[in-house]
């Protein structure tokens, strides 16, 4: 886990920022207009939220004509997602369940 | 565990008094896997797409979406594992020992050019960062 840095975490700490990444990993990519629209914050402070985003790689802008198009990266939060504490004990259980079963497979 | 790699696979490795046929069965047959593993509707044919279904948790379907990669009977199996927004890969190993079979389960996540993978349309990543810890308990 120390390899996830700092800036990933801050980025999702706020919960503007967490719900403008949650909407666009959910639906896509969307412009900053999109994103203002609904959020009820104003498009200064929604672009401030997607520069910190920007900034810690969760997610990607593209300019066309006017309008930037911002969309999510979710590689960026591969380094949170710890496997070992995630599956660990998870597939140490199941194969325990797994030795009992061949156990009762002899019969 | 200092590379984020590491972190990323997840190896378990057990050497087992039965012989890599009767594994392969444990590991391959549907109703026989739902009793050690999960519900599954796995069929041992690549391609073939199916799903694991354990309790949902808030925040969690509870639904693994699979696809099978490899099958060598009986000593490789490979499907993917999608869950919580995320993709990932488990392997299964056997090799024949003196007294039975070493069974080795490897479960790694992110390939580096996956974008595809990386839907993020059926999940809820704020509940999932917040309900995390949660799930993995309720998983065991």
């Amino acid at each position: 886990m120390q390899a996830v840095p700092d800036n990933v975490f801050r980025a999702l700490a706020d919960p503007t920022r967490r719900a403008i990444y949650e909407r666009l990993a959910r639906n896509g990519e969307q412009t900053v207009h999109a994103l203002t629209d609904r959020s009820g914050v104003s498009q200064p402070a929604i672009s401030k939220h997607l520069t910190v985003l920007k900034r810690a790689k969760l997610v990607r802008h593209r300019r066309e004509g006017r309008e930037t198009h911002y969309s999510a990266q979710p590689q960026a939060l591969a380094p949170l997602v710890d496997w070992m504490s995630i599956y660990g004990a998870f597939w140490r259980e199941r194969f325990d369940q797994l030795e009992n079963l061949l156990q009762r497979m002899e019969k | 565990m200092n590379e984020s790699a590491q972190t990323r696979t997840l190896l378990i490795e057990r050497e087992m008094p039965h012989p890599p046929e009767k594994i392969w069965r444990a590991l391959t047959e549907g109703p026989l896997i739902a009793e050690w593993l999960m519900t599954n509707d796995f069929k041992p044919e690549v391609g073939h797409r199916f799903t694991f279904r354990a309790t949902p948790v808030p925040g969690w379907s509870g639904i693994i979406e699979s696809e099978v990669l490899v099958v060598e009977p009986p000593s490789r199996l490979v499907y993917s594992w999608g869950a919580l927004g995320l993709d990932s890969a488990v392997t299964f190993t056997l090799t024949p020992t003196e007294g039975g079979t070493r069974l080795r389960m490897e479960h790694s996540g992110f390939g580096s050019d996956q974008d595809q993978a990386y839907k993020g349309a059926n999940y809820g990543w704020r509940n999932f960062l917040n309900n995390l810890e949660h799930v993995v308990e309720r998983m065991d």
